[in-house]
């Protein structure tokens, strides 16, 4: 797979950039490059990058995050130190961009640097399983939104279909006409599949650019065979 | 059936609610429960119905009260500093027998506090949120396929039963991304309701929306009246799930986002040996009383696992007139216990008993 310097992360709420960008950063540290990843989410104060701040900073990845994320503090602040990862151009950039046009809002004051340096790829990240991203059309209103509201225009789609843990091979193979059909009413590529490693390699060599995952969990989650009762109501 | 999709809690609040026929939506936003009042600015207005974003809190629960005055469903949403602000409003929606959702979900307290999940309004939800001497349904989701369920359900009581409903969500269940099969569309209901202020098309006397009765006979009525349905509410409305409970030695008693912490701890201590289950209120009002009676006959003692300094455990040593010892763990302040920290206060005490 093909990398620029800078590799953004945007799309509708809760499509699933956070954990992407991780495992993004994680490939391309994998790969020998020296990497940053910046979490520029000023939308969402839970289940952030800081999450895997130790799993990051152990394999040797700078990780950019608001002093606030995960504290009791609300205040949708910016990290300084992400224009130091834009004005620097030896190392490799991944930022998270928060969800939607607002979260995208934050990103229009380092747009002009990024469109000058022209080293970057600007990605849309697409679950077809989110209610509010359920057909093209409304995928193409969401991804219009967020370039109106950065001015950065994409460049290519990931398509993330997932539902969580419950995610079937079938879900995925489900949700590939959808992505090729987004596709072609932009005109932007795909880069990229994204599956859960179990799920993904029950995929191999079905699907084309499969990016498998690794999925950071929550330990109040239900362990396997565990979940709630079903309650009749 | 609908398909999966994959939500966040507040957005399979949102949802369900229209879905159950609401159209009308008035908050104000605030962390942890924004998705609500976003997702309901997107949707809204495509489907004809009404996004508002008051002023303060205050002005959306009275816009509610508004809307509701019509028989039409209307909700609002927020979480713990603002349900504060909306208490007075409910209790003018409760003295005027009107039903409405108000979502709560719910942070670390008291004051501004912190943005971290809690479970620290329970006294406040259960107790009748304002002055007076009243009682609003209070729904517990412990999933977010309950945030869509126990949202139409919440609405649709209200209505049966001219009642505030209010879902007592937390942090962790608006925020948390599981899949979901929507409910199916409902007709809309409100539309004939006999009470409601629509106009008389001059063939019936005035209904009058009002929570001010000056004789001081007139008002007791109205509260004896009023009790009267509460008993019904409480005889008919009841919702909670047994868990492992059949041979049981220790029950936990927990709800919401615990609930799931507990039962990973209880899957632990079984695998031990231990002989422990759960019982989960899925309403807090009105309170399960007659199963914790019930396991009272057989266990030999209750743990409370809430995100509260010990709301819930008085309501249990209630339900079981204290006849067994009832404990309590809990963390607070936006922390969640591990089921570790439930499984070792569990371990205590089945060694207390061997003991």
């Amino acid at each position: 797979m093909e990398h620029k310097r800078l590799t953004l992360f945007a799309g509708h709420y809760g499509s699933g950039k956070t954990n992407i960008a991780i495992n993004y950063a994680r490939a391309l540290r994998a790969a020998g490059n020296e990497v940053i990843l910046a979490d520029l989410d000023i939308v969402n104060p839970y289940f952030r990058t800081k999450d895997a701040e130790d799993t990051l900073k152990g394999e040797g990845i700078g990780l950019i995050v608001s002093d606030y994320a995960n504290s009791n503090v609300d205040l949708p602040s910016m990290p300084k130190e992400a224009y130091s990862l834009v004005e620097r151009r030896d190392v490799m950039g991944v930022l998270d961009i928060g969800g939607d046009d607002r979260g995208a809002l934050a990103l229009g004051r380092y747009v002009p640097s990024i469109l000058s340096e022209n080293d970057y790829e600007m990605l849309f990240v697409l679950n077809r399983a989110r209610p509010l991203t359920r057909t093209v059309d409304d995928a193409l209103e969401v991804l219009r939104e967020i370039e109106s509201a950065c001015s950065l225009p994409f460049t290519a789609i990931v398509n993330n279909t997932n539902l969580g843990p419950a995610t079937t091979p079938e879900d995925v193979l489900a949700s590939l006409p959808f992505a090729q059909e987004l596709s072609e009413r932009t005109g932007l590529p795909v880069k990229m599949t994204c599956a859960e490693k179990k799920t993904a390699a029950a995929l191999a060599g079905k699907v084309k650019d499969l990016f498998p995952l690794s999925i950071l969990t929550l330990y109040y989650m239900e362990k396997e065979g565990t979940s709630l009762g079903k309650t009749n109501l | 059936m609908n398909e999966k999709v994959m939500m966040k809690g507040n957005e399979a609040i949102a949802e369900a609610a229209i879905l159950a026929g609401c159209r009308h939506y008035f908050g104000y936003p605030i962390t942890p429960q924004t998705e609500v009042a976003a997702y309901m600015a997107k949707k809204m207005p495509k489907i004809g119905g009404t996004f508002l974003q008051a002023e303060s809190e205050i002005a959306a629960i009275n816009m509610v009260y508004g809307v509701a005055s019509t028989g039409k469903p209307a909700m609002t949403s927020s979480s713990s500093p603002g349900i504060s602000l909306k208490c007075e409003g409910i209790s003018y929606l409760a003295g005027a027998d009107l039903p409405a959702l108000i979502v709560n979900v719910q942070r670390g307290g008291p004051g501004l506090g912190g943005i971290q999940p809690s479970q620290s309004d329970y006294f406040l939800a259960t107790r009748g949120p304002g002055h007076g001497d009243f009682h609003v349904f209070v729904f517990a989701p412990a999933s977010v396929q309950e945030m869509a369920d126990l949202t139409g359900r919440a609405l649709h009581v209200a209505w049966k039963y001219r009642m505030p409903s209010m879902l007592l969500a937390d942090g962790t269940m608006g925020q948390m991304m599981e899949p979901v099969v929507l409910p199916e569309a409902a007709d809309a209901f409100g539309s004939d309701n006999p009470w409601a202020a629509v106009g008389t098309g001059m063939k019936r006397p005035h209904n009058v929306i009002n929570s001010l009765y000056l004789a001081p006979e007139e008002l007791e009525r109205i509260n004896f009246e009023r009790f009267k349905r509460y008993e019904l509410a409480e005889a008919e409305e009841t919702l909670w799930e047994e868990y492992m409970m059949e041979d049981a030695e220790i029950c936990v008693v927990s709800y919401g986002i615990t609930a799931r912490v507990s039962r990973n701890a209880i899957v632990e201590a079984r695998s031990r040996g231990i002989k422990v289950g759960m019982i989960r209120p899925i309403t807090l009002w009105p309170f399960p009383k007659a199963p914790l009676a019930a396991a009272a006959e057989k266990v030999k003692s209750f743990l409370c696992v809430e995100l509260n300094m010990g709301q819930m455990i008085e309501d249990v040593e209630l339900a079981i007139r204290c006849s067994r010892p009832v404990d309590l763990c809990c963390r607070v302040g936006g922390m969640i216990p591990a089921p570790d920290e439930v499984l070792a206060h569990i371990m205590k005490l089945a060694e207390g008993e061997k003991a």
